[in-house]
């Protein structure tokens, strides 16, 4: 079985997942066990460490946009907790 | 040293090498989109589509512009497609009151030494009478085409272009990085390699500023991606579609880091804006945001159109990575699908050409899926069909843009 979560760059602050991750799945993040809340597909992110509103996110060593809201280490980052610095992202709902 | 079968081109008479011998049917109006199409369908062969290589029997291909009303870049790309090194002969189709220069185009393509021949419907009889002739025409131009001298061609005669569609959060980590590989090890052997989409660099300009041969280049590279952030920014979308946040992309400047994987690590020599010629090897910027107000709409409206400006700049092959999957081709030159997403590979196989998500699986090395990138391109240029050619695909897509002829500082290494 391969490691789900993947670091990019030594710097980052999120894991990439690579396989999918059912809720509750427990894994290790910098060698602590922890356990995933809610399920992750392959190619979303997951948070590293705890982070706050406010946070720059950074994957590949580079930033890629800044924390709306707090999470916790294992939760998922994504648009309902994490926003561009430059153009704001658009979802089907944006015209309709 | 690069594993190279022998690519045997055809030789135009303005002296370009194709790796594809094709005549091309244009309309130059949406009326006459029909009539052109009609002549196209009489000529498709699915069965020799699906064949493993080209072959002798020039293919026919549709292409066209639907405007009536006048525009230079869309004239700028017809010139540059309908002389492209991949095409051997061009049938232009008008219906006759459209303002597009039909007489300024043909003679452009005269100028190139290539067979071309005008029907307008208004003058020949309508609907099946223009086929009828049209299908005369292609078969006179199929037949000088075919006899259109074969020559070697070297790894550094080769433009190839790269983009990206349909992107998730694993296109970045595998398919793309690994075109980054290709790129790196084609442009070393002498070829010329363009990537795209200033829309998806927004993020990425300081650090791809750094790579350009000149401070220069280096501000220009940084002032195309800030006109791109300006002008989406005006058209109130980024280049990022629902399914990219669906494949985990959260924000433009993420997707924008993934995408600039695709350029590798060579010194970036140049900009270019569609249709221009890259005047050495090397890697290019391909600048496709229009200059000055927005004023026709999105920069590209979808995938195939950034495909065909690709070609208008030289490109004998494109390299599209996707992560939800994508399954389009395009007329004049074929299209390399690289599927970064392994779930995705298991889902639409039939339609990818390279299955990069072994990465993500641990099953294949970035080198190793990078290698089998370059070893493709040129079993392609040698006359291998891609996955979207043996399916009949020929996406084209060309509508209103404005450009600035490029800057000053844009192609330092272009003599003088």
């Amino acid at each position: 079985m391969i490691t789900p979560l993947i670091l990019l760059h030594p710097d980052d602050n999120v894991l990439v997942c690579r396989a999918p991750i059912a809720a509750g799945f427990e894994t290790v993040i910098d060698g602590d066990t922890v356990t995933i809340p809610a399920a992750i597909e392959v190619g979303h992110k997951v948070a590293r460490g705890d982070l706050q509103a406010g946070d720059k996110i950074l994957k590949y060593g580079a930033p890629i946009g800044s924390m709306t809201a707090d999470a916790k280490r294992g939760d998922h980052v994504h648009l309902h907790n994490m926003k561009s610095d430059y153009i704001p992202s658009h979802t089907r709902k944006a015209v309709s | 040293m690069l594993n190279t079968p022998a690519i045997t081109a055809y030789l135009r008479p303005d002296g370009r090498k194709g790796i594809r011998n094709v005549i091309a049917v244009a309309y130059l109006v949406e009326c006459a989109h029909h009539v052109a199409r009609g002549i196209v369908n009489r000529f498709t062969d699915y069965d020799q589509l699906a064949s493993a290589t080209i072959g002798i029997t020039p293919e026919v291909h549709l292409i066209g512009f639907p405007g009536c009303y006048p525009n230079a870049y869309a004239f700028k790309m017809m010139q540059a497609l309908t002389t492209h090194p991949n095409v051997g002969g061009v049938l232009l189709i008008s219906l006759g009151c459209e303002s597009f220069n039909r007489e300024q185009l043909k003679t452009t393509i005269e100028a190139s030494g290539r067979p071309v021949e005008t029907l307008v419907i208004q003058n020949s009889g309508g609907t099946a009478s223009t086929i009828q002739k049209g299908v005369d025409a292609v078969k006179r131009m199929q037949a000088i085409a075919a006899a259109t001298p074969r020559v070697d061609m070297d790894i550094s005669e080769l433009i190839i272009g790269t983009i990206c569609g349909g992107s998730d959060g694993t296109s970045g980590i595998t398919a793309n990085p690994a075109v980054g590989r290709a790129f790196d090890a084609l442009g070393a052997a002498g070829a010329a390699c363009i990537f795209e989409e200033t829309g998806e660099l927004v993020g990425c300009e300081k650090i791809m500023a750094d790579r350009a041969v000149t401070p220069e280049l280096g501000a220009a590279l940084e002032a195309s991606v800030e006109k791109a952030e300006r002008y989406y920014t005006i058209m109130g979308f980024g280049s990022f579609a629902p399914g990219n946040a669906e494949g985990g992309l959260t924000t433009q400047e993420e997707k924008s880091m993934g995408a600039y994987s695709k350029s590798g690590s060579a010194p970036i020599c140049g900009i270019l804006k569609p249709g221009d010629q890259p005047p050495t090897g090397g890697l290019y910027l391909l600048d496709v945001v229009p200059d000055g107000e927005p004023r026709f709409g999105f920069p590209n409206i979808s995938d195939n159109a950034e495909i065909v400006e690709l070609i208008a700049c030289g490109a004998h092959i494109t390299l599209f990575t996707t992560g939800r999957g994508s399954v389009v081709g395009s007329a004049i030159s074929p299209v390399i699908k690289i599927c970064a997403n392994p779930e995705t590979f298991r889902k639409l196989s039939e339609d990818m050409d390279i299955d990069a998500g072994r990465i993500m699986e641990g099953r294949a090395t970035l080198d190793e899926v990078g290698t089998e990138i370059t070893d493709l391109v040129l079993k392609v240029a040698a006359g291998a069909r891609t996955k979207s050619e043996a399916l009949g695909h020929q996406e084209f897509i060309l509508t209103y843009k404005a450009f600035e002829p490029i800057g000053p500082a844009c192609l330092p290494l272009k003599r003088a």
